[in-house]
């Protein structure tokens, strides 16, 4: 077995009982970057030096037996958390010469535990997109091809490098956000873990906002203990976020070993849209049985706004996206264009150039909605949508402790098919974007590989802060799945 | 006192309600740890938050709610126990994060009002809309380079109070009186310095005009006025203006414009059409600030007493007119000093000296009140040596010129200079005796029905003693010796 195999778990042993050092594990992965890297281009930025350096830092404190969780274990970090002294791009050209300062809150979280990051990982520019087609430093490759067919798929976004890192062990671990199905999306496309965290749990301090009332912060693993182990590092209360919640943070690995008898498994009707293929429904289905199997009593349950979801999203994401963005201006940070002649001229040209489509997209309709005159009739009612869409989980989990659903409509689609139509793109997040919505935590479990030999994906949605009861079905769904399938590009398997 | 314009259609009177931008007084700003001091080196008081840097994000700083709240209560307002952070959009160079963080539909602080007194002695209150909590902008320096302009970021994210007054103002005099009264409110409060000239506070002036009876009509803003003759005279100026566009069959568009004190005009800054559409929303990195009513009723149980009532109270325990007590609270140094020198003494005898020898002891030294080189007890340590007869009145003046000057005690001054009242019955007889021996014609005269020459003696009396005779002892012993 190679050191890029191991999970996050059999590595934190191994390197206790010494049977391999930090070094060696880092340099197995770096090694593994340099080889794939150049054509999945998951990373941005490669910090092998800083990794290097870091791992031996790591072996010490090994040796000398103070070492806490996470000392050696090297992750892929998205490049939307700003790390000190490491360029943090958001995936725009805009930032294509940031580098901050500091250090944010989740990402120093997990170096306080011992991790070592490897780099930045791609993403959709500032986390807008759905197949991680928008970044500035280019798309990403999925690891994974239909069988028989080397078309180039989608890694799913936005944290699509993460994802596509974790699935083609080019890390133990990566950090992603979901702000509408970020991390839960390409999580099902690449056939790994992704957690999202209920609002609230991770810090967002120092990460680059996109929507601040949906951003969250979470782990992208291979296991969902793996995932526990992450979270456990990642999470807890800041108060340099005002909307981190003063919550204790429990121990999310013993929830893996957890017993689901008795354990009530929402399966909401409104999750069925009309073509959805038989062979999610069938996963689905699986999943259920799955679940009953280890205890579980599965409950029909309604979450009536739900066809709402995407609608109300596609207002609310925007219109703090487009106040959030204004700070990109090219006067503080980040790149300014030349030749301006006037201050407007200078925001026009700066944030023209710095921006791409899809961004720019987004701000225009943020803009639009948060205009006078418009603001009633699209941002105001959004905010009321989104209040009966809340509501409906807060019903739902009278009657139930989790629900379990499929992650996303598809498997990974090729690069070459993505949809004209942005509206068709936006459709990814159906199944994601409630959960967001309503701050509820949620996961994506790999299942299965469907019949062209793609990993397909299940979610489980938790009640606010339970995420514990996220993780206990979540490994119990792996177990019953038994997903070991891996990609065909990947460390040490690529020809 | 009213205030109106005679035009060609009729008497006009003005409707004038004001904003006033109040720099909270406060360590940090409203939601960065950095410091709020004024006149630090350009872009040495800035936080990552307030330069707007990715993923940074705000923390409500309790000690500008709490100023907030003292406001509030200070101006007999309606306190929210819930209130909201809203962003308001706009590019401009002096807002890093493309917007001010603001509170558009859920201030902090409703309805208030501010009793003012005007010259002729009549009194008003003039409506308080609303108070609410808002990040202040940097700094613009366009004179430092001939091509580019200059950011300077100390004061972006500073706390400002933004107090909306009601329609209520009618005349210029009124604004001023308001203006002054807000003022003096946040000084006794401790909220705000109230600093005009070093823009820690600002107004916002809302004019229009109507005949008598009207509804209101449209509206023009002068932005950012800043001194108190300036809003007054901005109101002049911008309610004449408007009464000439009416009477030339024009209607006054609303728009936003500038008071050049220099030309003695407003300009049109930018028009409605030209106008911000700012996409309020509520700012997402914020939760509702809740604040609870037991802390507000600590606040409300440790506030300072306000000028109105100190004024009463000054009348009352001291026995002083209106006017002297208003002067005496002008400013709370003042009446505190007022109250060391009145305290266990005559109040009325220290409200005496201190409006007027004292005071322009002060103006002619140009020294404010804190800077007076006679402190409270010194002046109080005289009046017992009126007191008490060791000096009179006359003399008095002279030790608290010479208090000014050399820093002595009154005591040490009469002392030096041999100044205690002569209250020997012999000596003053002696001195009346030489006064009427040499001055036979004058008595004569005075004997004849020329009475006003009493004053003659005495002052020739006092002017022997050199000052120092007790003076009713003069009267009495020279009513005896010449009119006997």
């Amino acid at each position: 077995m190679m050191l890029t195999d191991l999970t996050i778990a059999q590595a934190v042993e191994g390197l206790r009982k010494r049977d391999f050092s930090a070094t060696e594990l880092t340099k197995a992965h770096t090694g593994a970057i340099s080889q794939l890297n150049g054509r999945l281009n998951a990373y941005i930025t490669v910090t092998a030096d800083k990794a290097e350096a870091a791992a031996a830092e790591a072996d010490k404190a090994l040796v000398a037996g103070d070492a806490p969780a996470l000392t050696g274990i090297p992750l892929g970090i998205k490049d939307l958390f700003c790390t000190e002294g490491v360029r943090t791009t958001a995936g725009s050209r805009i930032l294509s010469n940031f580098v901050p300062p500091y250090e944010s809150t989740v990402t120093a979280n997990l170096l306080k535990n011992g991790a070592i990051f490897l780099g930045k990982t791609n993403l959709d520019e500032f986390a807008m997109g759905s197949a991680n087609l928008t970044s500035a430093f280019g798309e990403v490759e999925n690891p994974w091809h239909r069988t028989g067919d080397s078309s180039v798929l989608v890694p799913g976004g936005s944290s699509g490098g993460s994802a596509a890192a974790v699935a083609a062990h080019l890390a133990m671990g990566a950090t992603g956000t979901d702000t509408g199905g970020s991390i839960r999306q390409p999580a099902a496309y690449c056939g790994i873990v992704g957690l999202k965290p209920t609002y609230g749990r991770c810090s967002r301090w120092g990460t680059i906002a996109f929507a601040s009332s949906l951003d969250q912060a979470g782990p992208m693993t291979r296991t969902v203990e793996d995932a526990a182990i992450m979270l456990q590092a990642m999470a807890g209360h800041d108060p340099k976020d005002s909307t981190s919640a003063d919550i204790a943070v429990p121990d999310y690995r013993a929830a893996t070993t957890r017993s689901l008898k008795g354990l009530r498994v929402g399966i909401p009707a409104e999750y069925r849209p009309d073509g959805m293929s038989e062979e999610l429904l069938a996963v689905w289905q699986k999943g259920i049985d799955m679940l009953r199997e280890a205890g579980c009593e599965i409950v029909d349950v309604s979450l009536p706004h739900t066809k709402y979801g995407l609608a109300t999203y596609y207002i609310i994401a925007p219109a703090e996206c487009s106040s959030n963005l204004a700070r990109y201006d090219g006067v503080r940070f980040g790149v300014r264009a030349e030749g301006a002649t006037s201050l407007d001229d200078l925001y026009e040209k700066s944030r023209h150039n710095g921006f791409g489509e899809e961004v720019r997209r987004r701000i225009l309709v943020g803009t639009y909605v948060l205009s006078a005159g418009y603001y009633d009739a699209y941002y105001l009612k959004a905010q009321k949508v989104r209040t009966l869409i809340q509501r409906d989980f807060t019903n739902a989990f009278e009657k139930v402790d989790v629900l379990l659903t499929p992650t996303a409509p598809t498997a990974a689609f090729g690069r070459d098919e993505k949809p004209e139509d942005p509206v068709q793109m936006y459709l990814n997040d159906i199944f994601t974007v409630p959960a967001s919505m309503a701050g509820q935590p949620a996961m994506s479990v790999p299942v299965t590989l469907d019949s062209k030999g793609l990993p397909l994906g299940l979610q489980l949605i938790g009640r606010h802060f339970d995420e514990e009861t996220l993780i206990a079905a979540g490994a119990a769904l792996e177990k019953a799945a038994a997903f070991t399938a891996r990609p065909d590009l990947r460390a040490g398997a690529a020809a | 006192m009213s205030y109106t314009i005679e035009g060609s259609t009729g008497t006009w009177e003005i409707v004038v309600g004001l904003e006033v931008h109040a720099q909270v007084i406060s360590h940090s700003k409203l939601f960065s740890g950095a410091s709020t001091v004024f006149g630090a080196e350009p872009n040495t008081q800035v936080s990552l938050i307030d330069a707007g840097f990715p993923g940074m994000l705000p923390v409500i700083n309790h000690e500008c709610v709490a100023q907030a709240v003292r406001t509030g209560l200070g101006l007999k307002a309606r306190i929210n126990l819930e209130s909201r952070f809203d962003r308001k959009n706009y590019f401009y160079a002096d807002l890093p994060q493309g917007y001010q963080i603001s509170q558009f539909a859920h201030p902090i602080v409703g309805e208030g009002s501010i009793g003012i007194e005007l010259s002729d002695g009549s009194t008003r209150d003039i409506g308080i809309t609303r108070l609410h909590l808002e990040q202040d902008a940097g700094k613009l320096i366009h004179d430092q380079d001939p091509k580019l302009s200059l950011v300077d970021l100390n004061r972006a994210g500073v706390s400002l109070m933004e107090i909306v007054s009601e329609p209520d103002i009618r005349t210029p005099e009124e604004a001023g009186a308001y203006l002054r009264k807000l003022r003096q409110i946040l000084r006794y409060l401790g909220t705000c310095d109230g600093n005009m000239d070093e823009g820690s506070m600002r107004a916002d002036v809302n004019v229009s005009v109507r005949h008598a009876g009207e509804p209101f009509r449209t509206r023009c803003e002068i932005k950012n006025v800043n001194s108190i003759r300036f809003v007054m005279q901005a109101i002049e100026i911008e309610a004449a203006r408007q009464v000439e566009v009416w009477e030339s069959g024009g209607t006054v568009d609303q728009e936003t414009r500038l008071f050049d004190p220099a030309r003695s005009e407003t300009r049109s800054l930018r028009s409605k059409e030209d106008a911000h559409d700012y996409r309020y929303f509520p700012d997402p990195d914020l939760l509702p600030l809740v604040i609870g009513q037991n802390w507000v009723d600590q606040l409300k149980a440790s506030l300072p007493e306000l000028p109105d009532e100190k004024r009463a109270r000054f009348q009352k325990d001291y026995g002083i007119t209106a006017y002297d007590a208003g002067v005496l609270v002008a400013e709370q140094a003042i009446a505190d000093f007022y109250e060391s020198v009145a305290k266990g003494r005559d109040g009325k005898s220290a409200a005496a000296w201190m409006t007027g020898d004292f005071f322009a002891a002060l103006n002619r030294t140009g020294k404010s009140i804190d800077e007076s080189p006679v402190g409270a007890d010194k002046l109080g340590a005289m009046l017992d040596l009126i007191a008490d007869s060791t000096i009179n009145g006359k003399i008095a003046k002279d030790v608290l010129e010479t208090m000014f000057e050399t820093g002595e005690t009154p005591l040490e001054i009469v002392e030096r200079k041999g100044l205690r009242q002569v209250t020997d019955t012999g000596a003053i007889e002696k001195a009346a005796d030489d006064v009427i021996a040499n001055n036979t014609d004058k008595l004569e005269q005075y004997r004849g029905g020329k009475d006003k020459l009493f004053g003659f003696f005495v002052g020739q009396v006092m002017k022997a003693t050199q000052g120092k005779a007790n003076p009713a002892m003069v009267n009495e012993i020279l009513r005896r010796k010449i009119d006997g």
